[in-house]
């Protein structure tokens, strides 16, 4: 089959590869319609997670149809239609029975090399380097799926792929990130980062309850489909000082919470960006906090900071003393995706929310490298991008 | 990585509840709960052994920048030869004091700081003879280097004995006083997990060992003998070869442990002890596994290293994760990169198969 492989830092190819196998009772093989390309791929692609191996398949965002199953799955069918999520989870371990599923105690088989680096193992995840398991991912063909009868969720056809495709991963990721604010009736969230799972932050905010959103990127045209499509008050970081703005807009008080959708490439204009870059240069620095410090500093006394943006490593200079002395809670975690897709489809089948408003281009299978050249520099206004077989 | 206190012991902290010192189900009152052997730790000797270290890196460091001071100070004249020596005196000194520092087994690092007292008691007696020196104060780096190497020989003989004595010690207890093994074991593990399920489940299931190979992906086989006490194990074969022994139960309690070692003739020697404990609240069954085992030399011994890896504590934990997974979900984990599961340093790429593995 077909699937998009990680050669090198900034070089994927579509290749060849044998197809995938039942390997284990209760796997499934599905024949993917649609995938899509995630900003935290561009980590993957940008060489900043360890762990990455001439040939690897990427892609954790992927649905398609059910082409076999294994003896121990009962739930699913061949032919059935399922959006997969990003995690494996097992659901029999006490963090899947806690519905922490990006948890997971048995799903990846590397354990070891992620506790060298966080202490424990998180689950595995598709396409995402041997440190979460080195499960072959879904920009390909086909997929192999891992707890078939856990993950994937079967939808109705009357919904077409671009519709339910961001179950997998991006949707529940922004409305995770907007359900750890705890949002309060009058609540003003402030959203780091524009990009896709900004963008549904910014939805599932108003979705949860909140009074007023507001969006900061530094890109123009995402900020336009924030306010257009996503109701966001928009603030521009390399036009405005975002404190300053953000308390002004606030009365004084600031944000009742604060959404880090960005990680560990964050950007800046200015010197701080040129400490972070060079630490990192020098390997002294794995990640860059940029957006982080920011809506650490923003956000109101006694308020949340929710991270959602992709971290890898260490960091420099974290505000600790802020976080301690004005009481601020941090939440954060990859997204428990299978706690979410239920509710989450009951919403899109209600119509209040489309999904597919992120798409802004569709490429197929074998223009992937082109796919994430476009998603990496932005040009022509790229947003999200969709690969069909 | 445990630390032999901890091995011996089975105690990671002190207080309340824990490690496994906790009292056995249907132990009499009084009654001590099973334990390895324990040999005594003695503070006060690593306190002096410690201070020892730290004193070598501060004498190396100034014989290595300051040696014209440091000849002044012990009343020696300043030469370029003087100076070369000093340094390095210098060099053996820092040496030592990381050695002494940074190693468990501190024995040898503690004998070579008496070498080095020998050595500067030599020279300075030397320096008495030369008609340059200010004998007065050689006098006194004589007398302080004597205080000092008795100090150094008092470490040394400690720390010689206590490593005898931990090298003697068995790791299946006091109570087999007559199974003692000649052969000291050379690595030591304790690992634990905790496992979703009843405790006689996960008792049953790995008290049959049959099932273990299924888990553990380095064994091959296990076959048990009639009589339900010995067994022979034979571990995969990388290049060709596999390592073999048989073992014997040496205690049983249903439902808390089971203690075994391998006997003559084995491939490798081994002995261990795994432990059932009921984890806290409704969180089902911790397991503990210690493990001795001295890796052979020669071909043998870079099988087993091949087969264990630079890391045979993380081997061991993986092998208790795959238990766990079996336990739980009723599979080991695979991957693309990694189709067996458990440990496996030299990956594939995260691509499917040509073949699906045999199981």
């Amino acid at each position: 089959m077909k699937a998009t492989c990680w050669m090198d830092k900034r070089t994927v190819e579509v290749q060849d590869v044998p197809d995938p196998k039942i390997l284990n009772p209760r796997d499934a093989v599905v024949r993917i319609t649609s995938t899509a390309i995630c900003g935290s791929d561009l980590h993957l692609y940008n060489g900043f997670i360890p762990t990455m191996k001439k040939g690897d398949v990427l892609g954790h965002e992927f649905m398609g149809e059910v082409v076999e199953v294994g003896p121990a799955v009962n739930n699913l069918s061949v032919g059935d239609r399922v959006v997969v999520p990003f995690p494996i989870a097992c659901g029999n371990c006490a963090q899947c029975k806690r519905e922490m599923f990006s948890l997971c105690e048995n799903s990846n088989p590397n354990a070891w090399m992620a506790e060298k680096l966080f202490g424990f193992s998180p689950a595995g995840i598709f396409g995402y380097s041997h440190l979460t398991g080195g499960y072959a991912g879904g920009q390909a063909q086909f997929a192999r799926v891992p707890f078939a009868d856990v993950g994937p969720l079967k939808v109705p056809d009357e919904l077409p792929d671009d519709k339910v495709l961001f179950l997998s991963d991006i949707f529940p990721t922004g409305y995770m990130g907007a359900d750890m604010c705890n949002i309060q009736p009058g609540d003003v969230i402030a959203v780091w980062g524009a990009g896709p799972v900004g963008q549904f932050a910014i939805a599932s905010a108003y979705l949860l309850g909140a009074e007023r959103v507001i969006a900061i990127d530094r890109f123009e045209y995402r900020l336009r489909i924030a306010r257009e499509k996503a109701n966001a008050e928009t603030l521009n970081y390399e036009q405005v000082d975002v404190l300053e703005a953000l308390k002004e807009m606030t009365g004084g008080r600031g944000p009742d919470a604060c959404i880090d959708a960005v990680g560990m490439e964050s950007h800046a204009p200015g010197l701080e960006y040129a400490y972070d870059r060079t630490r990192q240069a020098m390997k002294l620095e794995t990640d860059r906090p940029i957006a982080l410090r920011e809506a650490i500093l923003a956000c109101r006394n006694g308020g949340t900071v929710s991270v959602i943006g992709v971290y890898g490593g260490f960091i420099d200079k974290f505000p600790m003393g802020a976080l301690m002395n004005r009481s601020l809670t941090i939440r954060t975690g990859q997204c428990h995706v299978q706690r979410y897709m239920r509710p989450l489809l009951e919403r899109i089948r209600n119509g209040e929310i489309d999904p597919s408003f992120v798409i802004t281009h569709r490429l197929t299978l074998e223009e992937a490298p082109r796919g994430y050249d476009m998603f990496l520099n932005k040009t022509d206004d790229c947003l999200k991008v969709v690969l069909s077989a | 990585m445990a630390t032999r206190e901890m091995l011996e012991t089975g105690k990671w902290s002190s207080g309340k509840g824990a490690g496994l010192n906790r009292p056995r189900r249907g132990a009499a009152p009084g009654e001590a709960p099973y334990r390895p052997a324990e040999v005594p730790t003695d503070h006060q000797a690593e306190r002096l052994a410690r201070g020892l270290g730290w004193f070598s890196i501060g004498l190396g460091l100034a014989e290595l920048v300051a040696p014209d001071r440091v000849a002044d100070l012990i009343g020696v004249r300043d030469s370029r030869t003087t100076r070369s020596l000093l340094r390095g005196l210098g060099i053996r000194e820092v040496m030592s004091g990381i050695g002494i520092l940074t190693e468990s087994r501190k024995a040898g690092w503690l004998w070579s700081r008496v070498g080095g007292d020998a050595i500067d008691l030599t020279l300075l007696s030397r320096a008495m003879g030369s008609d340059d020196t200010d004998r007065s104060k050689a006098a006194m780096a004589t007398a302080t280097v004597a205080g000092v190497a008795l100090l150094d020989l008092r470490a040394s003989r400690e720390f010689s004995e206590r490593q005898q004595q931990l090298e003697r010690a068995m790791l299946i207890g006091e109570r087999e006083p007559d199974r003692q093994l000649a052969a000291p074991f050379r690595m030591h593990v304790l690992r634990s997990v905790t496992v979703g399920r009843p405790l006689d489940d996960v008792y049953r299931f790995w008290r049959d060992f049959r099932n273990l190979p299924r888990v553990m992906t380095h064994l091959e086989s296990v076959q048990v003998e009639e009589d339900g006490r010995r067994s022979h194990w034979k571990t995969r074969a990388p290049a060709g070869r596999s390592a073999e022994w048989d073992a014997e139960l040496v205690e049983e309690i249903p439902n808390e442990l089971i203690a075994w070692r391998s006997l003559e003739g084995s491939d490798v020697q081994n002995a261990g002890v795994v432990r059932f404990v009921p984890a806290p609240g409704n969180r089902g069954t911790e397991i503990h596994l210690e493990l001795s085992y001295t890796p052979p030399a020669g071909v043998l011994g870079a099988i087993i290293a091949r087969l264990f890896g630079a890391d045979p504590g993380q081997q061991i934990q993986d092998d208790l994760y795959a238990f766990k997974q079996v336990m739980e979900t009723g599979e080991v984990a695979r991957s693309d990169a990694n189709p067996r599961g458990g440990h496996l340093v030299k990956q594939r790429p995260a691509q499917p198969l040509e073949r699906a593995p045999q199981s």
